[in-house]
């Protein structure tokens, strides 16, 4: 345990540096560059931070919701508690089997790698950060909720009693703690060793290691390896994932790639339309003849006052 | 609630009700004294009026409750549910039904189509009016709208996003229509500058209208690309900016028909039915188009088994193409049914309808497929719609009196309208 969280965090300082040189050199980037660099090239995905959930592990004691709440300062109601709300970041979530079997599973934002909301988001209020995780800048959220459509893993939550100051809300990976070299709350506080943070590379690796070195008793499949083309939280687990609420059918192509297929067709679109319609129109002036026209109507003799 | 309601009504007598009134009252003897305008009430007008008017006091006070106690207190949208009928309606219904503008004005000036001119300026308002209850009801769906105020998608340009160039796009040519429209104001004032200078422009902005409508006509059906596997079968289609083009002209002719028919009654003026038919005409071919191209794309996707089950998506699936394409493009094929001047406006009506449908079922219905049917529109938000769509009415009908829109008035008539 000791040894897991001591890489976790000279990883975590790690990065931090790396973020904090990257945005001193950029700080005069536009917002548009920014955008463009999370969308496009990003975070090489082996080494962005992840975390590793192994639900076999969980024993749902939901110290990581609890830690979460504590961390991020929520104020969830008895009601916001039972699922993911604009007070809970996280939640376990209880599957009760026949045979007296439980199993329990940790849900919050997966942080996808190229992820949806940040590519919906028109303001890139949602965005993907140097280090990797989606954070969040309300000062410039319009509060559309177009990122709520486009999550595959429906994740963020909206503060639907406020008036004008309603944010988007989902879990951050704790982005501030891991830039102090802290881990994440929840994985800080799992007592059993469920939540495993690292880089992605390595937890991958760790992943299918531990399926291979008990193939009975794990499903072969992690889950958040393709889904969505590929998430920062990974999921392993000894019940079929369909069983536990999980979305079997989420694609494992980049979710942005779908909307993008029509967007970077609209230039050719658009140009090729412009010169039809300036052909077009061209082509009219000459039929016609000059129009004489730009005679006001009130001052044309044929018309009548 | 029901307190803040009773206060807010009692505060919407005193503070807005009456001052309202007095301008409306202030109002009505100016056009009286200088444009001649009479009303006459009678107790079917005065009674169409206050229904009216109580609308939109409903409306205005479901509007400071959701800006006073958020959304939730509005609206029936939830976590799972994020975008309903302001969504649904205002915007992508109300952005096709404004269809009409960009198709009318190329035909009139860049293929020099003239006779189609003594439809386009009413059209035109139609569409800028449209256009612009739809940027209001984004603004009171939004949740930050002063962010939207303060021009953030300006400088914060995601070019990954689609609503982000829909947003541009739906504030661009918003002004390439009210430009497109301002001749009439100038002609009205006798500006003779302003009028040459807009007047002047009035083809490159037709052109760069078209450019923006076809951007974000499709792009409003891009938007729903993002949820794969949130969709229905019957709707999720990689083609749906294309069908959302094609209806969106589609519809906006019909919706040409449906106004110049209404404009007709309310003023007592004469059709250009001639006209009307042939578009009704162009649109049979049009809708026959959509309709195959829809059922062929489903086809090819394999989802063609979805449109034989007699569940909600089927029947809805079957209103909206059916009744909405396919049925009116068997009819309008036919010239005497295109003469009828009832039959074309009815015809029309049905089009239009399912048009809005489809951008329902696209943006609500087919959603019910992945959350259940969990989201219904509160009264609020439908009064909030009907307020905006009665309100928009009423500044045509206002504006139509004021300004040279029609062609009886208007100085530019080429064709004497067809009295019928």
């Amino acid at each position: 345990m000791n040894a897991v969280s001591s890489t976790a965090k000279s990883l975590s300082r790690r990065q931090f540096l790396k973020l904090s040189a990257v945005t001193a050199g950029a700080a005069a980037l536009a917002g548009v560059q920014a955008s463009a660099m999370a969308a496009s090239t990003g975070v090489k995905p082996g080494s962005t931070p992840a975390m590793l959930i192994d639900i076999s592990r969980c024993v749902g004691c939901s110290n990581c919701q609890r830690s979460c709440i504590a961390a991020n300062n929520l104020h969830p109601t008895s009601e916001q508690l039972q699922g993911l709300s604009a007070q809970t970041f996280t939640v376990v979530q209880r599957y009760d089997f026949e045979g007296g079997n439980t199993r329990f599973v940790k849900r919050q934002c997966m942080h996808c790698l190229d992820a949806a909301c940040a590519s919906a988001c028109p303001v890139s209020a949602l965005y993907k950060t140097e280090a990797g995780p989606i954070a969040y800048r309300p000062d410039r959220c319009l509060g559309c909720r177009y990122c709520m459509v486009s999550c595959p893993f429906n994740i963020p939550r909206f503060e639907w009693n406020k008036g004008l100051t309603p944010e988007i809300r989902k879990c951050m990976f704790c982005i501030e703690r891991q830039e102090a070299g802290q881990l994440p709350a929840c994985a800080e506080n799992c007592p059993t060793g469920a939540l495993k943070v690292g880089t992605r590379e390595e937890l991958l690796r760790e992943a299918h290691a531990r399926i291979a070195a008990h193939p009975r008793f794990y499903v072969d499949h992690v889950y958040g390896e393709h889904e969505a083309g590929g998430t920062s939280m990974l999921y392993i687990s000894d019940v079929p994932f369909a069983l536990l609420g999980f979305r079997t059918d989420v694609t494992t192509r980049p979710i942005p790639a779908y909307t993008w297929d029509v967007m970077s067709k609209l230039p050719w679109v658009v140009g090729g339309l412009a010169a039809v319609l300036t052909g077009a129109s061209i082509y009219t002036r000459k039929r016609n003849g000059a129009h004489h026209d730009d005679t006001p109507p009130w001052e044309r003799p044929e018309a009548g006052g | 609630m029901l307190q803040d309601i009773l206060m807010l009504t009692a505060f919407f007598i005193l503070r807005i009700g009456v001052p309202l009134l007095l301008v409306i009252g202030i109002g009505y003897s100016l056009l009286q004294r200088f444009y001649g305008v009479k009303l006459d009430f009678s107790p079917k007008f005065v009674t169409g009026v206050g229904l009216v008017l109580a609308l939109w006091a409903l409306a205005a006070i479901a509007v400071i409750l959701r800006f006073t106690d958020g959304l939730g207190a509005v609206t029936n949208l939830s976590d799972q549910f994020p975008l309903g009928l302001w969504i649904g309606f205002d915007v992508m219904a109300g952005a096709m039904l404004g269809g009409g503008a960009f198709v009318l004005a190329g035909l009139v000036y860049v293929f020099g189509i003239e006779r189609y001119r003594p439809i386009l300026r009413s059209t035109i308002l139609t569409a800028f009016l449209g256009y612009v209850l739809l940027i209001v009801a984004l603004l009171v769906d939004v949740g930050r709208p002063q962010n939207i105020l303060l021009a953030r998608p300006v400088y914060f340009i995601n070019i990954h996003s689609v609503l982000w160039e829909v947003a541009m796009c739906v504030l661009c040519y918003t002004v390439v229509l009210a430009l497109e429209f301002s001749p009439a104001l100038f002609e009205r004032l006798r500006w003779r500058r302003m009028w040459r200078l807009t007047h002047k422009i009035t083809l490159p902005l037709v052109i760069v209208g078209i450019l923006l409508s076809t951007m974000h006509q499709s792009s409003l059906g891009s938007l729903w690309l993002i949820a794969p596997g949130k969709l229905h079968g019957l709707w999720y289609s990689p083609l749906l900016p294309v069908f959302f083009w094609i209806s969106a002209v589609a519809v906006g002719l019909a919706m040409v028909t449906v106004e110049s028919n209404l404009s007709a009654r309310a003023f007592k003026r004469g059709l250009e039915q001639d006209l009307l038919a042939s578009l009704g005409k162009a649109n049979a071919y049009l809708l026959a188009f959509y309709a195959a191209f829809r059922l062929a794309d489903l086809a090819v996707r394999g989802q063609l088994g979805l449109v034989l089950r007699l569940d909600l998506p089927g029947v809805l699936f079957w209103v909206e193409l059916g009744l909405g394409a396919i049925l009116p493009a068997a009819l309008l094929m036919r010239p005497q049914i295109r003469k009828n001047r009832d039959a074309l406006f009815a015809i029309a009506a049905v089009i239009v309808a399912c048009g809005i449908l489809n951008r329902l079922n696209v943006s609500m219905f087919s959603l019910y497929s992945y959350t259940g049917p969990i989201y219904i529109p509160s009264w609020m938000e439908m009064v909030v719609t009907a307020g905006m769509f009665t309100f928009g009415a009423a500044v045509f009908a206002l504006l139509a009196r004021l300004l040279p829109v029609f062609p009886a008035e208007h100085g530019e008539q080429a064709t004497v309208p067809a009295q019928v």
